[in-house]
């Protein structure tokens, strides 16, 4: 009950924030302007390899690949930078402000604290990874034609699988969020300055995603923050390729546990001097 | 059982600084506890042990009879506090800043959430600007609204640092008519201040820090028993009254121009004088007079703007 209480006050304070809603808002408004971008352009039918390019290609006859568009185009930096400001200001903010001191001795608790900041970064992470697949959904239902899915693998399924794999990939891609969103808060137990915890996070993701596109370093590839980010491509083919799935979801959960412990090691152990 | 009490308490930063040098704090229940202390001398750093916020080196410190800072989610609750300045979210008003600080208490009612926060906003004379966003409160605005939040509930303990600073006199007359009703509820009441003044007339007990020792503790009387009263004669004839005093047997015997002074020690001063008219002297004027507290002070703590530690 109480603990309840804490959280709705976090979800709000995260929530109803202004720079926060704006984010949202910003976060909003890239599939609207993808999908009327890609509907004035017609779509080059030869194509190339890739993904990304499959998608494209399917964008012409079937408006929810607009989805998986703009996922994959907001998975590079776009909603990685929405939730690391919000990841970052967790604890590095009210350390800044100077309400972490008063928290701590409501007593707020700092394993109970820790716990709520990080509930609330991955509501906000979901709310985002939401937010972009329904505006997807409805603009690329207004803009192109909608019918039964044709999955990357050939296979062609009734909509309303296809849309059950929209709401599987908008899932993959908030668990995605929610590892960056550990990594994030264990930075942010490491400053007052919630902008530089925000910033190293940032640097962070691009500097994975660089190092995972070098051919010479592709050994480590598998084992970077990002590297199966965009693998929710798995859940379009049939059969699922639930292999790719499961590397990427124990990645998400390896990086949650360790990052979640060093937070909560660094957090109860260390003297609050803000 | 004590309200605060600490043992050896120390605290070295990682670069070495002792900034708490084993201190025993004892502060009664139900006394007005004024630590006192130049800016620097270890107060805070203290303050932060006692409330978790910092883990001692060495030493131990309990709260209410509960050890720290172990038993933080036990007892924090039962304590009230303000910790070096308010501080509160810019973006909120000020009854919602109490609210989030409320709603983090897990042992908070939740359905009385909205009258305590009005009584307490209402005892610091904060109603008012409720409404109006943090950002927006002058500087003694946001001290009361400190204080407020540590008045969210009924508290058996309420620790302030330094809760006039930055008031004009008017605020500073207001905190300590605060505290004084806060102290008159049974609230046990530590305060720290560099100020002996602002304190003083408050205050039931006193503890004083320097650079990181605690070189007094005791009630106010036995503060002022610490110093040496002076008896003072003005005299024609200051040094032969200075050699009187010396045959009595008082310490410290001065003679100037028209004043002789000394010790009184255990002397009466009836008889002193008695003594001195005896030896020819002619006596006129005769006092004894006690170091006021702020002496008394300065002389435990240093004088001058030098920052200790």
């Amino acid at each position: 009950m109480s603990a309840g209480r804490f959280y709705a006050s976090e979800l709000r304070l995260v929530m109803l924030r202004r720079r926060n809603l704006l984010l949202l808002a910003v976060t909003a408004i890239f599939p609207l302007v993808i999908g009327i971008a890609l509907r004035l352009a017609a779509p080059h039918p030869e194509g190339g390899n890739g993904n990304g390019v499959a998608f494209f290609n399917q964008l012409a006859g079937n408006g929810v690949f607009l989805t998986f568009i703009a996922l994959s185009t907001l998975l590079i930096l776009v909603l990685p930078v929405v939730v690391a400001v919000v990841a970052g200001d967790s604890v590095a903010g009210e350390a800044g402000y100077g309400t972490l001191r008063y928290l701590l001795a409501v007593p707020a608790g700092r394993t109970r604290l820790l716990a709520v900041k990080f509930a609330a970064i991955v509501v906000f992470g979901l709310a985002a990874t939401v937010i972009v697949s329904a505006v997807s959904l409805a603009t690329g239902a207004a803009l192109f034609p909608v019918g039964p899915v044709t999955l990357l693998s050939g296979a062609t399924v009734p909509l309303a699988e296809g849309l059950l794999r929209v709401l599987f990939v908008t899932l993959y891609v908030a668990a995605a969020m929610a590892a960056l969103g550990a990594i994030g808060l264990a930075i942010s137990t490491l400053t007052e300055h919630a902008i530089g915890a925000i910033a190293a996070i940032a640097i962070l993701v691009v500097t994975s995603e660089v190092v995972d596109q070098v051919p010479q370093l592709a050994a480590i590839g598998p084992y970077l923050p990002t590297h199966w980010w965009l693998s929710f491509d798995a859940i379009l083919r049939a059969p699922v390729d639930t292999s790719t799935l499961l590397k990427g979801l124990l990645s998400f959960g390896v990086y949650a546990v360790l990052f979640g412990s060093f937070a909560w090691a660094r957090f109860t152990s260390a003297d609050v001097t803000s | 059982m004590t309200a605060i009490s600490t043992s050896g308490l120390t605290k070295r930063f990682r670069g070495g600084q002792l900034a708490v040098d084993h201190i025993d704090l004892a502060v009664p229940l139900g006394s007005v506890y004024g630590f006192l202390g130049p800016n620097g001398s270890g107060k805070t750093t203290t303050i932060r042990m006692l409330l978790g916020l910092a883990y001692p080196t060495s030493g131990s410190a309990s709260l209410l009879g509960v050890p720290m800072p172990d038993g933080a989610t036990r007892v924090l609750h039962r304590v009230g506090s303000l910790v070096e300045g308010p501080a509160f979210y810019p973006f909120l008003t000020g009854a919602d800043n109490l609210a989030r600080y409320d709603a983090a208490d897990r042992t908070a009612d939740p359905a009385t959430a909205r009258a305590r926060i009005t009584e307490a906003l209402d005892r610091v004379g904060l109603v008012a600007a409720a409404k109006k966003r943090y950002r927006h409160y002058s500087l003694g605005m946001k001290q009361r609204l400190a204080i407020a939040s540590g008045l969210l509930r009924p508290r058996e303990l309420i620790i302030l640092d330094e809760p006039t600073n930055g008031l004009d006199p008017q605020g500073t007359r207001e905190v300590r008519a605060l505290i004084r009703q806060i102290a008159a509820d049974g609230t046990t009441v530590f305060v720290s201040s560099h100020l002996l003044a602002e304190v003083e007339q408050i205050c039931t007990h006193v503890g004083v820090m320097r650079t990181g020792k605690l070189v007094f503790q005791g009630s106010l009387p036995e503060l002022r028993r610490t110093g040496a009263s002076r008896v003072t004669v003005q005299t024609a004839d200051a040094k032969a009254a200075a050699k009187v005093l010396t045959g009595l047997g008082l310490a410290d015997a001065q003679g100037s121009e028209a004043e002789a002074s000394a010790i009184l020690g255990d002397a009466s001063p009836e008889k002193v004088c008695a003594e001195l008219v005896q030896a020819g002297i002619g006596v006129r004027g005769f006092a004894v007079t006690s170091p006021s507290l702020e002496d008394l002070f300065v002389g435990l703590t240093g004088e001058g703007f030098d920052v200790s530690g």
